[in-house]
């Protein structure tokens, strides 16, 4: 019994993973850049979202529609000032390396607005939990959700990036920028709206996030977001199906590292089973393999 | 390159005129204390404590008149190098006396410095053990090992349990220090530690393994040596488990009522040794805690407490060798280690607290337990 | 042709040197003349040990043009490596020096094996797969040295993962790595003029490496992988080669790191993806493939942060500014444009023409 529910915190604290993965993996698709402030844009998210229903009373869905507000304005605003003049520098390098000072910048002003405290997230979800073979295996409603809202959100993508004209263009710049250009795709506007889509998800993962393990500070965000880019790794970065399989696996194996081998290891144990889950697929599961043409 | 050198020299210049700002070293009648602490990073929520309740003291010992303090508080985002660096920053204003570090870690790379240097460090917080190795270092908390045995021998005498799991965090000295010592005495003491579980700093957002794991182990209490940051987690997580054991910690759990937003209800019947509750009937701690939330927001916690306490200890020593602030540091240094030996407080954490010439405080641990939402002497 | 080409090349090296040996006489004589401050004399070490780091990342990421994320781990095996061989033989070899540059040669030694280790796997992959295997590589070292407990006594050495009370040790016995506390005690040995003999040898070895034969193969595979293989050149060999050197440079980094504080612990601050972002950092700011200007970055951003203390609370949040604001002057293209045009040196020399008139 104890490997079912070891199982089932698996998948919850995976699906968490996989909502954090989804937004890496389809600003990474798009724009081809590691945004390593996505964990923190997750954490400002929480924040407004607590803000908004501590401070103004706001209920659940506005205060969340305001976190996703909030969230998509600062993704953009990111993306234009930060990261757009730097898209055709000489090394893809340079982008990186701001996208981490963004990401200590956001840390260090949410550390002055906020304060250091430890702030307990009230539970956004409250419904019933489902109770299986009498008792024995509670999955608590807020899994479920999270679960649901991954799988809303990955078909929602894929429809629109298959579907609508704005998906298709990002599919192009991320095929190839110039000609994305040539044909007449505003390359800018597509890069900025997949930021804007890709910050809309962080405020919905951050609020998940929080809910699930309730206590936010400004380094909330860090380790679930590097965790998250294991992820969209493992899965296959780039690939928004493989996000989603990459989170729930990385949470599977890290319960179950910790369940059955080593406690203290369960770091290292995630990790070893990337390394060799990139030896053998060396672009991740579900991630194409891009072979260099001569 | 050539670019490159250009701002780097104007980062250089700008970051020189701002630095040079607000350190004046003016000689006035008062003590330079310095204090080293993290004030960013992960653990700033305890150097942020130190730093505020260090003020508000120094403020009160100054509006009495008599000695008078000046405070300077430097960031060391919990690393051994920073907080050398801060350290050396301080020197260089002319600090007198060292409070700080507030973690273990950095709090023993300052105290090989200190030695040299001999400057009084008086640590609030830092509880390994070689945080005050050298006899010029002393600590306000209690240390590792003996916050452990006090636990298990508190278990153990008022036979609370006799399977008692673990969950600690194996990459925090202040965690796995409490843990070692506390399965060391538990054999003593007849307890059984059923379970033993990790978890690290870079993992500590799901706990249902560990609860899982004390709960198969039919542990009748968790030993939790760990902060009130990751506790708050725990206690969230098992109550929605049906974990029925009962949860014993140390005074890193102080604080957990204060968590903005945690439901107390969750911390019912845990039970916690610490020597300082800041809802404790007091009027020392009352006014504390009031002064306290005025100033900075918030409730004080543990750290605060020490840190609070640390500079009336300071003051105590002051008063008792009679030094003055003309003195150098290394006279004063010399002065107060013998005198840090002499004074008794009341204080915070402790009344009559008296420290052994190795650094120790002596003073009782009370355990309490949460009733009702609330610290009730147990 | 070939003989001009080479003197310039000399003539870089010997700038690159000058620059070390000049900023040690400038700040030997400062320390002399009593008037360096306490945290510029504490400063000097760091900034030789991450100048080392720099400078050997410099070599993964700018020669062999491979992103690496796991640099810092490297460092933590030198590290420990060297506090833990210091602390066995402190009473062996009481003789300071030698016990130095041994445990100095062992941080190197233990690096360079960990590179040949990770190095094999790591470089059959490309890209951004390259780097998440480092970062991951890295994790993994500094998940276990945080677990790693080592005792002695008479019957010799212990290891545990577990916790001291299973190393077994007799009553007289020491615990010598204390899991997440690490080593202690380690004496200092570190001096700036070590330092800055280390980051000699250091840039002596790269620029040696990069000039040779070998180094114009590990440029030939960053810059056509495909085309270096036609032509024959042994591509796991050389890329193994540039990995292992950089590693083990980074293990004596680990070593000076070590024997300048006296409590060594793995912590994500000191050895975990922060500091190995850090470096990567100073490389990029420094300039890709730079030796020179990564070491200067190097140097540069070690102290500013010091320097900002002054600020209070707003330090790391100006120093977070700071960063963004370098990398978009000094990597934007629209910003370098900018700067051609409007130049100093080009305003000056229009002064010129405008006085002249």
């Amino acid at each position: 019994m104890s490997f079912l529910s070891y199982l089932i915190n698996g998948i919850s604290l995976g699906s968490v993973y996989a909502i954090i993965a989804l937004g890496y993996t389809m600003v990474y698709g798009i724009a081809k850049m590691l945004n390593f402030a996505h964990g923190d844009v997750i954490m400002i998210g929480a924040y407004v979202m607590l803000t908004a229903m501590t401070s103004l009373m706001a209920p659940t869905i506005p205060a969340l529609l305001l976190a996703v507000v909030a969230c998509t304005v600062l993704g953009v605003v990111i993306e234009r000032v930060a990261y757009r003049p730097l898209r055709n520098a000489s090394s893809p390098l340079a982008v990186l390396i701001t996208a981490i000072g963004v990401s200590y910048l956001l840390q260090n002003i949410a550390l002055l607005v906020f304060g250091a405290n430890t702030k307990s997230f009230p539970s956004v979800v409250q419904l019933p939990a489902l109770s299986l073979a009498g008792g024995k295996l509670v999955i608590s409603s807020l899994t479920l959700v999270t679960i649901l809202a991954c799988i809303v959100i990955m078909i929602g993508l894929t429809l629109f990036i298959k579907k609508t004209k704005a998906g298709q263009a990002m599919l192009a710049v991320s095929e190839d920028k110039g000609a994305a250009q040539l044909m007449g795709i505003n390359v800018n506007g597509t890069i900025a709206l997949t930021f804007a889509i890709g910050s809309a998800l962080a405020a919905i993962a951050g609020v998940l996030l929080c809910s699930a393990y309730p206590s936010l500070t400004p380094y909330t965000g860090s380790m679930p977001g590097i965790k998250a880019f294991v992820a969209a790794v493992f899965g296959g970065i780039g690939s928004i199906p493989g996000a989603m399989i990459g989170g729930i696996l990385l949470g599977v194996i890290e319960i179950f590292g910790r369940a059955y081998i080593s406690s203290q290891m369960a770091d290292a144990i995630v990790f070893a089973v990337l390394i060799v889950v990139l030896l053998v697929k060396p672009a991740g599961l579900l991630g194409k393999k891009i072979q260099e043409k001569v | 390159m050539k670019k490159f050198t250009k701002f780097v020299a104007t980062a250089c210049v700008a970051a020189l005129a701002l630095s040079a700002i607000p350190v004046s070293a003016e000689e006035t009648g008062t003590f330079k204390i310095g204090g080293i602490g993290p004030i960013t990073g992960s653990t700033s929520v305890y150097g942020q404590a130190v730093m505020n309740a260090a003020q508000l003291a120094v403020d009160e010992i100054n509006a009495e008149g008599g000695v008078q303090f000046e405070l300077n508080f430097q960031d060391d985002e919990n690393d051994q190098e920073t907080a050398v660096n801060a350290y050396n920053t301080l020197k260089d204003w002319g600090m007198q006396i060292l409070l700080g570090t507030v973690t273990s870690a950095p709090c023993i790379a300052v105290g090989a410095e200190s030695v040299n240097d001999n400057i009084f460090q008086l640590t609030p917080s830092g509880s390994a053990v070689e945080c005050v190795q050298y006899d010029n270092a002393f600590r306000v908390c209690f240390s590792d090992p003996n916050q452990g045995t006090a636990s298990a021998q508190y278990i153990g005498e008022h036979e609370l349990a006799t399977k008692v799991a673990v969950i600690y965090d194996s990459s925090d000295v202040y965690s796995s220090g409490i843990y070692e010592n506390f399965a060391k005495e538990a054999e003593n003491q007849g307890l059984e530690i059923v379970a033993a579980e990790a978890f690290t700093a870079d993992s500590k957002t799901d706990f249902s393994v560990q609860l899982q794991k004390a709960k198969d182990s039919g542990a009748e209490l968790i030993f939790l040596p760990i902060y009130y940051t990751e506790a708050s987690l725990i206690l969230t997580q098992a109550s929605s488990m049906g974990v029925e054991a009962t949860f014993f910690g140390c005074d890193g759990l102080d604080g957990i009522l204060a968590v903005e937003g945690f439901d107390t209800a969750l911390a019912e019947g845990v039970m916690l040794l610490t020597p300082f509750a800041a809802d404790a009937q007091d009027e020392k701690t009352q006014n504390f805690v009031a002064a306290y939330e005025e100033q900075f927001g918030g409730t004080p916690n543990q750290f605060a407490a020490d840190a609070y306490d640390g500079v009336y200890a300071i003051k105590a020593a002051i008063d008792q060798a009679g030094v003055t602030p003309d003195m150098s540091a290394s006279d004063i240094c010399d002065a107060l280690k013998v005198a840090m030996t002499e004074i008794t407080i009341d204080g915070l954490t402790g009344t009559g607290m008296t420290w052994t010439a190795d650094g120790e405080p002596n003073k009782e641990p009370k355990a309490v337990q949460i009733v009702d939402g609330a610290y009730t002497a147990m | 042709m070939e003989k001009k080409r080479w003197n310039k090349t000399a003539k870089n090296n010997a700038v690159t040197y000058g620059i070390v040996v000049l900023f040690w006489v400038a700040m030997t004589l400062w320390d002399q003349s009593g008037n360096l401050s306490s945290l510029m004399r504490g400063l000097l070490v760091p900034v030789c040990i991450y100048a080392i780091m720099a400078v050997s990342l410099n070599l993964t990421v700018g020669i062999l043009g491979e992103l690496s994320l796991g640099h810092a781990g490297f460092m933590c095996v030198g590290a420990f490596a060297s506090a833990f061989f210091t602390n066995l033989m402190k009473e062996t070899i009481p003789f300071t020096p030698l016990r130095f540059a041994l445990a100095i040669l062992i941080a190197a030694l233990f690096a360079a094996i960990f590179g040949v280790i990770i190095g094999i796997p790591v470089l059959r992959l490309q890209g951004d797969y390259l780097a998440i295997v480092t970062l991951a590589f890295g994790e993994i070292i500094k998940n276990f040295v945080n677990i790693l407990y080592v005792g002695k006594d008479s019957r010799g050495l212990h290891f545990s993962i577990k916790d001291t009370l299973s190393l077994g040790l007799e009553d007289e016995g020491v615990v010598l790595v204390k899991g997440p506390q690490g080593i202690t005690g380690t004496s200092r040995d570190a001096t700036f003029t070590i330092g800055i003999i280390l980051l000699l040898i250091s840039l002596f070895i790269i620029l040696r490496l990069i000039q040779s034969r070998d180094g114009r193969a590990i440029k030939a595979i960053r810059d056509n992988q495909i085309a270096a293989e036609s032509i024959g050149i042994n591509i796991t060999k050389y890329k193994l080669m540039a990995f292992t050197v950089s590693a083990a440079l980074a293990g004596v980094a680990g070593a000076l790191y070590a024997h300048n504080l006296s409590s060594l612990t793995a912590t994500s601050q000191n050895f975990g993806y922060n500091m190995s972002i850090m470096i990567l950092v100073y490389v990029v700011l420094g300039g890709i493939g730079s030796i020179r200007g990564s070491m200067i970055a190097a140097a540069v951003l070690t102290v500013l942060p010091e320097l900002l203390r002054g600020l209070n609370d707003y330090r790391m949040l100006i120093y977070a500014v700071i960063l963004i604001v370098a990398m978009l002057l000094n990597w934007a293209p629209a910003a370098l444009a900018f700067r051609e045009k409007y130049s100093l040196k080009r305003l000056l020399g229009r002064n010129k023409t405008k006085e002249a008139e």
